[in-house]
């Protein structure tokens, strides 16, 4: 019999107990007792299950004002809100714009808010295939007026998603993706701030595909990176965002929601809406490591592999061992030299491994993130044939790559 | 002298002892109070609540989210990212549940099969997760204490929360240090009826725990909750009873304010009282006063108590009043305090701007207006609260939370919270417990320890007791064994003791400076007599060698015999020069010992020998 869920009454050490039953991942059978607690019993014997109704909860419809901007969210999965049943300890997540804004009531001083789940996974799940699905979506909202769009997601994979939206979309608008490193059923959790914070950057004076996430471990502030130059740099902290080779466009202040723009930026309108939704699957990444044969390359180029990008070491090498595959598989192919250093450029003229590689049909990928440069590779291959691919790939496109690498303080 | 089985007097007491672990229960940092000044981080952070099924707030939640306050905390090079929340907790820590598996034997309970560890909603600052990692890990044991069965309802093992470093009304400074130190809940049965039981239970626990020799010792390392109900009153929980001297005076003095807050409640039922639910500005009446506190305030606005006058003045504890309760609320809000009719005029505030005051809420003689200055939004939540308080004045008793003050009385906290605020903490695996953690050596108690050693080494129970509750016990029976032990005990109890006394800080003594002492009296090369002056050595120098010690034990007595002959040699120019000698015979014995004695020892010791030559 289920019990799940329900009110019992079990005897076990000898001891009348009454709780909730609750899923167990063990073989124990696990109480939640009236005091709140949890616990684990092996033998039992369950003497009743109660009945009980169903506790509802009625939610307000949120009312439109005429004033402010209206915004679209789009959930992907991660929880940027929650409910907590503290009756049986279950976390559930929250979807609609009411549920959201009653989670975060300051959004609905920011602007108004339509929501849609698009996806409930995990990011580590996420495939081109939801990136283009994603893209279309937002290219609808954008077409559709709203003047700006939040993209909730799992903080995991969100820069290779920021990165196709920003390959697959011009907008005009911009797109703004955010998550939260503490799950949102916490009291804790950076998801309401981080929220707030990606609200004012969507109702901003910007027009291109950004991440906001906190600038550092207080509730101060949030920067708002540029999607094609962030990474996840922490597997655990709330500032684990960080522009790479390029300062964050700006900070936002929390609670104000004021911004102060620190990088040159595209702004709201400076580019059509258009959307160029193709992505070329097989394409790969390939991080070298001394002792690392090339074999790896030969067996994705026999896989029908056309793109390859290389997390080469330093300024741009692997063993020399390796120019005769990369010269046969560059002929038909496109074969982008990225740093593992990640921080710096690609430069393949200082050193003869560099040079014979260049020789080899290796493009240098100027400072581009390895992730980055995988993303704009599939999406070049996806668009362009071969040939174009090549010239394109180490052109800045979208702010992937800029021409001079300067020093800066960032703010936080 | 109260009858209190006649009021239905039940108390439980809900001890919390920190375990003295190598590391935290959830990270590997070391279980060590820090100073604040050696703070290397700050952070600050807002915490949240949730709409919990019911579509409600929790109550104790609610009030707290409506202050908004910031919390900073301060970080140490021994705190780490879990304490920070900014990293997943690590497995729970074995040796902190082994020791609470050993605590449940010995409080006669039984274990549960598997441990899960819950999350606690707490959104006071204190834990930077928003929530109290606890998990219940036993049930229903018993002690008896005085011949009378107590019951133990629950043993927890969760994590201590931040220590308050400061408070200042929006903002609340937390120290990291201590979050995260495991520690033992145990709740007994609301089976006490007495306050002298109240404290005898406590104790009796309180020397349980320590007779495992695994928990800490210390101020601030045992804490003390009781719970406290009387019949027609309510369940008050009164928080952080940091001594177990006040307990029983805890008990005693919550009655009382029951049974007080019960007469208002008939007064004001007589009387005919209601409270009027409005907030009234009134920051124009006190345009020119001569208040200090009400003139810097941003707004001031007042309610009206119908049918109060004369009962906010009413003492309910002693040197607390109704209007203290009134008090103590503005205070969670970040006021200083509140003004009422009953204690006005004064405090600079006149009797024309009382009578204007009146006049403006509408309230005659029989009537009680509370008056509250400062930022607008902060006095209209106040009074609000105060409102309703005053409301329940009307029906008895409120259940609340109230924390200790040193004097035995209570300040208002915060609402009782509701019991529904716990979900799992899915970070944390949960524990099976094997029959092989079961097997644990239950320790001889410190009362039998004592007993022991009254009959083994003919001390009296006193300092048998005393010996018995060491930290150092087994160095006390290791040596008892060699040297008197009186003498022992003069080494490890009555000496620090007194040193404490003069002001010394004797918290640098451990068991290697004891040991150390206690050997060279063993070894015949001080006397034992010398044992103060070594202990006093060795809290200057915990790193002194043996052979150190004995030198200077060797000067200063050379140092006496030559003060002996100088003061007699000079006797009669001290004669002549009285109190003024000093200074000349200071400049003769430094010559001699400098380098060798502390020269304020050299100016103590002459000191006490030209006046006694004096007065000879
Ligand atoms: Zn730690």
């Amino acid at each position: 019999m289920d019990v799940e869920g329900k009110r019992v009454r079990i005897k076990a050490k000898g001891r009348i107990f009454e709780g909730v039953a609750m899923p167990s991942s063990t073989n124990s059978f696990v109480l939640k007792l009236d005091n709140g607690y949890n616990v684990g019993f092996t033998e039992y014997e369950l003497l009743e299950v109660f009945e009980e109704g169903k506790h509802g909860e009625e939610i307000a419809a949120l009312e439109k004002k005429e004033s402010l901007p209206d915004i679209k969210i789009i959930s992907t999965g991660g929880t940027i809100a929650s409910k907590v049943d503290y009756r049986t300890g279950a976390v559930t997540s929250q979807f609609s714009a009411e549920e959201i804004v009653g989670d975060v009531p300051e959004l609905a001083e920011i602007c108004n808010i339509d929501a849609m789940l698009l996806y409930n996974i995990l990011s580590e799940n996420m495939k081109a295939k939801q990136w283009i699905e994603l893209a279309g979506e937002v290219y609808k909202a954008i077409k559709s007026g709203y003047e700006g769009v939040i993209i909730t997601h799992g903080t995991d994979t969100m820069a290779y998603t920021a990165s196709a939206l920003a390959f697959m979309l011009s907008t005009p608008a911009p797109v703004i993706l955010v998550g939260a490193q503490r799950s949102s059923d916490r009291p804790s959790s950076d998801a309401a701030m981080n929220l707030v914070c990606a609200a004012n950057a969507a109702i901003a004076d910007l027009g291109e595909v950004v991440v906001v996430m906190h600038a550092n471990t207080s509730d101060d502030t949030c920067h708002i990176h540029r999607g094609v130059k962030v990474r996840k740099c922490h597997t655990s902290r709330r500032d684990a965002f960080q522009s790479v080779n390029y300062p964050p466009l700006g900070l936002v202040s929390y609670p104000s929601g004021e911004i102060k723009w620190m990088a040159e930026r595209i702004k709201r309108g400076e580019r059509e809406l258009k959307l160029a939704d193709r992505l070329e699957e097989k394409v790969t990444l390939v991080k070298f490591f001394p002792g690392l044969k090339p074999d790896i390359m030969d067996y994705y180029y026999d896989r029908g592999y056309r793109g390859f990008v290389i997390e080469g070491t330093g300024l741009g090498h692997v063993s020399t061992d390796w120019v005769d595959s990369i010269a046969r598989i560059s002929e038909d192919s496109v074969v982008v030299m990225t740093s593992q250093c990640i921080w710096g450029r690609v430069c393949d003229r200082v050193y003869d491994t560099g040079r014979y590689l260049l020789e080899a049909g290796v493009i240098e990928g100027e400072d581009m993130l390895p992730e980055v440069a995988l993303i704009k590779l599939m999406w070049l291959l996806g668009n362009y044939d071969v040939e174009e691919a090549r010239s394109l790939v180490n052109k800045n496109l979208v702010g992937e790559i800029n021409p001079t690498t300067r020093y800066w303080e960032v703010e936080k | 002298m109260q009858d209190y089985s006649s009021l239905g007097l039940r108390v439980g007491i809900e001890i919390h002892q920190q375990l003295d672990t190598r590391h935290k229960l959830f990270c590997y940092c070391p279980t060590i109070q820090r100073d604040a000044e050696e703070s290397n981080f700050e952070f600050f952070r807002y915490l949240r609540s949730k709409r919990s099924e019911m579509g409600e707030v929790d109550r104790a939640a609610k009030e707290e989210v409506a202050r908004s306050k910031k919390f900073i905390y301060k970080a140490y090079d021994t705190t780490c990212l879990v304490e920070a929340d900014e990293e997943p907790p690590r497995e729970v820590n074995r040796e902190a549940l082994q020791i609470t598996i050993l605590i449940a034997k010995m409080l006669n309970m039984e274990v549960v099969d598997e441990v899960h560890m819950m999350r606690k909603i707490v959104i006071d600052g204190s834990n930077t997760t928003g929530f109290q990692r606890t998990a219940l890990v036993a049930f229903d044991g018993h002690i008896d204490c005085n011949g009378k069965r107590i019951g133990i309802a629950t043993l927890c093992l969760e994590e201590e929360a931040c220590r308050k470093i400061e408070d200042r009304g929006d903002e609340v400074v937390y120290s990291l240090d201590r979050l995260g130190i495991p520690l033992a809940e145990i709740g007994t049965m609301p089976d006490i009826t007495s306050p002298k039981e109240a404290k005898d239970v406590a104790a009796k626990l309180g020397m349980i725990l320590r007779s495992t020799g695994r928990v800490k010792r210390g101020l601030g390392t045992i804490r003390q909750d009781v719970n406290i109900s009387i019949r027609d009153g309510a369940r008050v929980e009164i928080k952080g009873v940091q001594t177990l001297d006040i307990l029983d005076k805890i008990v005693e003095y919550e009655v009382l304010r029951q049974l007080s807050l019960l007469k208002i409640k008939d007064e004001l039922k007589k009387r005919g009282a209601s409270v009027v639910n409005k907030v009234f500005d009134v920051t124009d009446v006190f345009a020119n006063t001569k208040s200090k506190v009400i003139k810097r305030a941003e707004c001031v606005k007042a309610i009206m108590l119908k049918g109060f006058a004369g009962l906010v003045g009413k003492e309910i504890q002693p040197g607390r009043r109704l209007g203290t309760e009134f008090a103590d609320i503005a205070k969670t809000f970040g006021l200083g305090g509140i003004f009422h009719t009953d204690e006005l005029p004064a405090y600079g505030v006149s009797k024309e701007e009382v009578e204007a005051l009146r006049a403006r809420v509408g309230a005659g003689n029989r009537d009680a207006v509370i008056v509250a200055a400062g930022k607008a939004t902060r006095v209209e939540n106040t009074l609000i609260r105060i409102v309703e308080r005053a409301e329940y004045c009307l029906a008895g008793v409120p259940e609340e939370t109230r924390k200790a003050n040193e004097d035995g009385t209570t300040s208002y906290l915060r609402p009782l919270p509701g019991a529904a605020r716990m979900y799992p903490e899915t970070d944390v695996p949960a524990v099976k417990i094997t029959p092989e953690m079961l097997k644990v050596e239950i320790p001889e108690l410190i009362e039998e320890r004592a007993r022991r050693y009254t009959k083994t080494y003919s001390l009296s129970h006193d300092l048998a007791y005393v010996m018995a509750d060491s930290a150092f016990y087994h160095l006390f029976e290791e040596f008892a064994e060699k040297i008197p032990a009186t003498t022992v005990a003069r080494v490890l109890h009555t000496a620090p003791a007194e040193l404490r006394r003069d002001g010394i800080n004797t918290d640098v003594l451990e068991e290697e400076q004891f040991r150390m002492v206690l050997e060279l009296i063993e070894e015949g090369r001080i006397a034992k007599e010398g044992a103060d002056e070594a202990l006093k050595i060795l809290c200057e120098n915990p790193r002194a060698t043996k052979d150190e010690i004995v030198d200077r034990i060797g000067s200063a007595s050379d140092l006496d015999s030559f003060i002996a002959k100088l003061v007699e040699e000079k006797k009669d120019f001290i004669a002549e020069k009285g109190a003024n000698a000093f200074k000349p015979l200071m400049g003769l014995v430094m010559k001699e010992f400098r380098g060798k004695v502390d020269g304020k020892v050299v100016a103590e010791k002459l000191n006490r020998a030209i006046k006694s030559m004096l007065q000879a």
